[in-house]
């Protein structure tokens, strides 16, 4: 075995995992903050992508769309707080998490409705090349492209972590997941809260969307990266931060590894199923994740 | 007036027991079985009978399958389309490989595989639940349609990956029309109906709806979750491995594994949630609601003069904002709609 191809390997796959950390985080936020798993975070990030893209395709500078982009996604997740959340308060978590799946279909289509179906390209002006001097030095090929989104995504973290923990806001999101009745009861409003979260989830969602979408093109298989940040939340739990970018490395390393020295054996194509069934051992032997919290149950 | 059970006494174990204990419901079923029976194949148009119907009992088998799961267990699944590809594929293999094999054995062999795939991607259910369990069974999804894609022996080597369901032959009766097929899968779909409804409302059911409502609870009274978890996940599995083997055999005719892909399990799931949890009836209609909603889309669209990409996007967005309209308006499901209708013409014409 090759070591300096292992570790090109592995980087690659970290780098990539790094991002899916990113989406992962944007399910992460939501659930945290009002239970809901919101299996919509795919169709969102390809809608902000898309948008953004079709906007530069109209000659907007790229700032500028970026900027038009994050108000769409605000008035997007306010009005999917009002029109479908509101109404469902009390429901079952399922009957939540079904609604998610219906307001993906519905995003999906309204985002081909208003912008069309065709890829579109987009260039955030990163190039993707190897880095010359880990070339020259190691012999390894890491894309500049994956370093610099995988230092924006790190840094998109770091700082929604700071947010969380640090800023008045952030205390007020924490009191809400702890105890929706609490929190209101200590006068904390909930559904500004709530606002407040989809719209942060919504920016995820278009950071990761522009990122994945410089790398892939920007078209309708973008709603798939959500599926794969589905492991990486089991590996994590669902309730962590730091669970998501610590699983969101793991399952893109041991992706990656696996495709390439698992993968030649039965004929590729594993990346698609690796991840899940590496997380459902995972859940055999901790079925609350890695950082999840604990789950126990009262009769 | 008419649909009153005042009157119907119960005078023996066996009247008290039986499925329909309203005599009104009995006639009424037995007509719509004589009407499906009888009168449908010879009046109805081959377009209605292998465009409408008999989608409509292939997914309304698999909707079954997931609503005892989903229902009657509670153990949330999106894994429904892989158990289809499974019961499909095998049912293929065993006619193509065992000379001689009777199609209905196949069928239910077919069943039997998707059960034991089923009791195996069941397994973690006994750890996780809710959505991890949820996100688990992709885990299924992702692997059978991987796993039937790449392995070969499974399409028989077709260059494309593309099977042909063989003919339906029973007893020398080739079933090649329309209306033979229908009367085929609805055979099929009553005999397993049947076996569905008392399976529920027997001692097996009662076990699934004590884990559902709280495991922890059901297994001090003594219900083993072991058992019950995977028999629910072998039944459900096996219904939609039968279903699946039919929707390639009775509908498609020519399958690829990427037929089975999530967009169904997800259709599935649907129907489950619009005809309601944990009612027989309720897959009947949601699986109807689901195969007419796109047809009547298409027909409005057709009128309107919209063009087919505009169309499908609307569609797309129909699909989703009747789905949220469902779960805020009616989270119960149109069975519910239903017992409300009935509970409604058990008093009529005088309310008190």
């Amino acid at each position: 075995m090759n070591i300096n191809f292992f570790f090109e390997v592995l980087i690659g796959g970290l780098l990539s995992g790094v991002m899916y950390a990113l989406v992962a985080l944007g399910y992460v936020l939501i659930y945290k903050a009002s239970g809901v798993f919101n299996f919509a975070q795919g169709s969102m990030l390809f809608f902000g992508a898309l948008t953004c893209v079709s906007l530069t395709e109209f000659g907007w500078p790229l700032w500028v769309a970026i900027i038009a982009t994050m108000v769409v996604m605000w008035v997007l997740a306010l009005a999917i707080e009002r029109v479908v959340l509101r109404p469902l308060v009390n429901q079952s978590e399922i009957s939540l998490f079904m609604a998610t799946i219906g307001l993906s279909f519905f995003i999906e289509g309204l985002a081909q409705l208003m912008w069309g179906a065709e890829v579109k390209r987009l260039d955030l002006g990163i190039e993707d090349v190897p880095i010359e001097s880990l070339m020259n030095n190691f012999n390894i090929l890491v894309s500049k492209f994956d370093v610099t989104s995988a230092a924006i995504c790190a840094l998109l973290v770091t700082a929604l972590a700071l947010f969380f923990s640090r800023t008045s806001v952030g205390r007020a999101l924490r009191a809400v997941a702890d105890d929706h009745q609490a929190a209101l009861a200590v006068g904390i409003p909930l559904q500004q809260i709530w606002g407040i979260v989809w719209g942060v989830a919504g920016f995820v969602a278009l950071v990761a969307g522009m990122l994945w979408g410089a790398r892939n093109g920007v078209q309708f298989s973008l709603t798939f990266v959500a599926l794969k940040a589905l492991p990486v939340l089991i590996l994590g739990g669902f309730t962590s931060i730091p669970g998501a970018i610590i699983g969101g490395l793991i399952i893109g390393a041991s992706e990656k590894l696996a495709e390439v020295y698992i993968g030649p054996f039965v004929g590729g194509g594993i990346e698609g199923w690796f991840p899940y069934v590496l997380a459902l051992l995972f859940l055999l032997v901790r079925p609350e994740g890695l950082f999840g919290e604990k789950i126990i149950r009262r009769v | 007036m008419l649909y009153r059970e005042a009157g119907q006494f119960k005078s023996s174990y066996a009247a008290d027991g039986q499925i329909f204990p309203i005599r009104q419901d009995r006639i009424g079923i037995m007509l719509l079985l004589a009407i499906a029976f009888v009168l449908v194949p010879q009046f109805a148009t081959p377009y209605l009978l292998s465009a409408i119907l008999v989608p409509f009992l292939i997914f309304s088998l698999a909707a079954l399958g997931q609503n005892i799961l989903m229902g009657y267990a509670g153990q949330v699944s999106l894994g429904s389309a892989a158990f289809m590809a499974v019961g499909a594929f095998s049912a293929y293999n065993f006619v193509l490989r065992v000379p001689g094999m009777p199609i209905l054995v196949a069928f239910i062999l077919g069943g039997l595989c998707a059960a034991m795939v089923g009791i195996v991607f069941g397994l973690p259910s006994l750890r996780v639940r809710g959505f991890y369990l949820a996100a688990s069974t992709l885990a299924t999804q992702f692997f059978v349609v991987w796993a039937l894609t790449k392995i070969r022996w499974f399409t028989n080597y077709s260059s494309s990956g593309v099977i042909t369901a063989q003919q339906i032959e029973i007893l020398g009766y080739h079933f090649d029309t329309p209306a033979s097929k229908y009367l085929l899968v609805l055979g099929v779909v009553s005999v397993l109906a049947l076996a569905a409804k008392n399976m529920v409302r027997s001692n097996v059911g009662r076990c699934w709806m004590a884990i559902r409502d709280m495991d922890v609870a059901a297994e001090v009274i003594g219900i083993r979750q072991l058992q019950t978890k995977l028999l629910a996940f072998a039944v459900s599995s096996f219904f939609c491995g039968v279903a699946g083997a039919l929707y390639a055999y009775a509908y498609l005719g020519t399958v690829e594994p990427e037929a089975y892909s999530l967009d169904l399990s997800f259709r599935i799931l649907f129907m489950v949630v619009i005809g309601g949890l944990g009612s027989i009836l309720g897959s009947f209609l949601g699986a109807g609601f689901i195969v007419l909603l796109p047809i009547a889309l298409n027909q409005l669209a057709h009128a309107l003069h919209i063009s087919t990409a505009v169309a499908s996007n609307v569609e797309l967005m129909m699909f989703g904002a009747l789905i949220i309209f469902f779960l805020i308006v009616e989270p119960h499901g149109l069975a519910r709609l239903w017992q409300i209708g009935k509970e409604k013409l058990r008093l009529w014409p005088f309310p008190h």
